[in-house]
């Protein structure tokens, strides 16, 4: 269970070029967008790649991420449910 | 051709160094690779911006010589910026075009413009005023004094930060100038091509 | 001293025709443009696009080229469009020898490198397309074909390039810098910008809907258009099709692609334009809208016209749906299109739109609709923050 948190911020570490961040400053119930990591729109829209990518699940409307790159547990909770990878 | 312009300040980087006006303001003589180089003036420069670790290389050079041309003054709201270079956004659009094999990064994609540098420098500085980027073969000096004077002669701007932003292989190139109504140095052509050519050691 | 700036000549190509007339004609009957792609090379066929339906074959043929011509599919469709502009506005070789040209471009001749790239090593016949991807290139070819020899250059500011060429083809007259000058600007579809702009979520799977609340994306499209600026003392006698009597240009300053929801950056350009031309807001007839369909530009566009023009807003549409957005070209083209407006007193069409945005309840012009006009605006905004609205008047005389 914490494995894939822990893969899933080292992957957002990396994947969104946050340089001034380490696994262990992301919490995992932290907002992602707005205050807490401060991501943007291209930043939803490389996770949504990263979803695909690494773990399967293919979205199709940028709202859809919204709801499920809320924090590092939300995500989580939402790929265990449907990945495919 | 004469006008009451003057060039306040030029920011150059190229070789690892960075020079405000004529004075060496940093060099880092071991960072031979680009990344490494931007990271460390990033720092030396004391820039507190998360932002700048997802750019292209030629965003973040646009960030570090507006963070030089910026340092201590108060940004005319109207300052235009005309920017200029020979490659476009060429190294972006290699590294989309390659990944477009497998994956396209959207992070990737927004940067293969090259008036995008334009954009971030407008967003870090709140700079709502007029923009342009020009493709050259090379260093176009007359073409940058006539627009900015016309911008400075119709009102259309306060001040100017006009010049040169390429980034090509390994290699970069950075000449910004601020033109504004301060300064010693007479705004022309040909000082804008000598302080271009201008090679300090 | 200030010189009045005529525009004498234009020309175009575009998926709705290959010059003015079979624009205009299309325009007025409604006929889009927009098709899945068959020339270009894509595993994107479900995606709708602006496609023009002739290979690049047939318009080396058109041209006239030599066999061993370096022209990419933005050079090709750059040198039919200018030459039209140029034969209308009846300018001598002579004359274009000290014209000036400039030319937006994005993809430059992307095209080419997405072709041949594997190719270039083993194939020394086509390495010259090598150079052709520079943005710079493709303008030089162009002008070269055109055998203009005056200041040539390019801009590149994504989707806006085209409307600021033609901005600062006006200032460089203005200011007495050049006698002529050709602005506009050509782009071609590319895998690059479609796989680019798909991977940004903002392509629509069907005819993009501008302005609609159920709108859901843009279609990419690909064009070239110029026009032919001439100082006053010059043209001596020949028809104008029309004035530009105000630009602006402003940087939304909030995001790399998106807008930013007040539409601060296409505020300020749409009330300098308004300065610049010394009018108030209630002459301007029409607004040619930027309008791409996507979810952001429209209502930021919205949003901004309603704070510009307050309670009167004048009739507005967008013609995005007609042609799809030619990106580098899309200001020039919709510059062809306000003068068409100015001079036949009709507006063109916002087509496939059903219902107003909850958010604005603004409603486009939906049938070709004839109205008296004097001045007409048009907006153009790019990535990287880069807004600019050009104003047209009809010529007094």
């Amino acid at each position: 269970m914490s494995d894939l948190r822990t893969r899933l911020k080292q992957s957002i570490i990396e994947q969104l070029n946050l340089e001034e961040f380490e696994v262990e400053d992301i919490a995992n119930d932290e907002a992602l967008f707005g205050d807490g990591l401060g991501l943007d729109s291209i930043d939803a829209l490389e996770l949504i790649v990263l979803l695909e990518k690494e773990y399967g699940i293919k979205l199709t409307e940028p709202q859809q991420g919204k709801e499920i790159f809320i924090s590092i547990d939300k995500m989580a909770e939402y790929i265990e449910a449907h990945r495919t990878k | 051709m004469s006008n009451p312009y003057k060039i306040s300040n030029f920011v150059r980087i190229r070789d690892q160094r960075i020079f405000h006006g004529e004075k060496k303001l940093f060099s880092c003589e071991e960072a031979t690779h680009l990344k490494r180089f931007l990271k460390e003036s990033y720092k030396f420069l004391n820039i507190s911006y998360p932002k700048f670790h997802k750019m292209d290389a030629l965003c973040k050079l646009g960030i570090l010589a507006a963070e030089v041309l910026f340092k201590n003054m108060e940004i005319p709201t109207d300052t235009a910026l005309v920017f200029s270079n020979s490659a476009s956004s060429l190294e972006t659009d290699k590294k989309h075009k390659i990944l477009m094999e497998a994956t396209v990064s959207p992070a990737v994609f927004v940067y293969t413009l090259p008036n995008i540098v334009l954009g971030e420098i407008s967003i870090k500085h709140k700079l709502q005023s007029e923009n342009a980027f020009f493709i050259s073969d090379k260093f176009n000096a007359g073409l940058l004094a006539d627009y900015s004077e016309i911008l400075l002669d119709t009102s259309k701007a306060d001040a100017v930060v006009c010049g040169w932003i390429e980034w090509k292989n390994a290699e970069y190139d950075v000449f910004l100038c601020l033109i504004s109504k301060e300064g010693e140095v007479s705004f022309s052509e040909e000082n804008l091509e000598e302080l271009y050519r201008f090679e300090n050691e | 001293m200030e010189k009045g700036i005529a525009i004498t000549g234009m020309g175009i190509i575009s998926s709705i025709g290959n010059n003015v007339e079979e624009n205009y004609n299309a325009l007025c009957f409604g006929q889009h443009g927009i098709s899945f792609p068959e020339i270009l090379k894509t595993r994107h066929t479900n995606l709708p696009v602006g496609e023009i339906k002739i290979s690049n074959e047939e318009l080396v043929k058109k041209l006239g080229l030599p066999k061993n011509h370096a022209f990419t599919r933005a050079a090709l469709l750059g040198s039919i469009a200018g030459k039209e502009a140029i034969f209308q506005a009846g300018i001598t070789e002579a004359e274009l020898k000290e014209t000036g040209f400039i030319s937006g471009n994005s993809v430059g001749g992307i095209d080419k490198t997405e072709e041949y790239f594997q190719e270039f090593a083993k194939n020394a016949e086509i390495r010259r397309f090598i150079k052709a991807q520079h943005p710079g290139f493709t303008t030089g070819q162009i002008s070269n074909y055109l055998k203009i020899h005056g200041f040539v250059t390019t801009i590149s500011t994504a989707c806006s390039s085209s409307a600021n060429a033609i901005m600062l083809g006006a200032r460089m007259i203005k200011a007495g810098k050049l006698k002529r000058v050709i602005v506009g600007g050509t782009d071609c579809l590319t895998k690059f910008t479609l796989n680019g702009f798909n991977s940004l979520m903002i392509l629509s799977s069907e005819n993009c809907k501008p302005f609609d609340e159920c709108r859901s994306g843009l279609n990419l499209g690909e064009g070239a258009a110029y026009l032919v600026l001439e100082a006053d003392e010059y043209i001596a006698g020949k028809q104008v099709l029309g004035r530009i009597t105000g630009y602006g240009n402003a940087n939304d300053a909030f995001h790399q692609t998106a807008s930013s929801e007040t539409g601060e950056g296409a505020f300020l350009a749409m009330k300098k334009a308004l300065k610049s031309s010394g009018i108030s807001s209630n002459k301007i007839n029409y607004i040619n809208a930027h309008g791409t369909a996507t979810r952001n530009n429209d209502l930021s566009e919205s949003r901004a016209i309603q704070r510009v023009f307050d309670e009167i807003i004048p009739e507005f549409s967008s013609v995005k749906a007609f042609t799809g957005h030619t990106l580098a070209a899309a200001g020039a083209i919709e510059a062809v299109y306000s003068l068409l407006s100015l001079k036949n007193n009709q507006i063109f069409p916002n087509l496939n739109f059903s219902s107003e945005m909850k958010e604005t309840g603004l409603q486009p012009v939906l049938g070709l609709t004839s109205k008296n006009m004097d001045y007409v605006l048009s907006n153009s905004f790019g990535f990287g923050g880069n807004c600019t609205s050009l104003i047209f008047r009809r010529d007094e005389k």
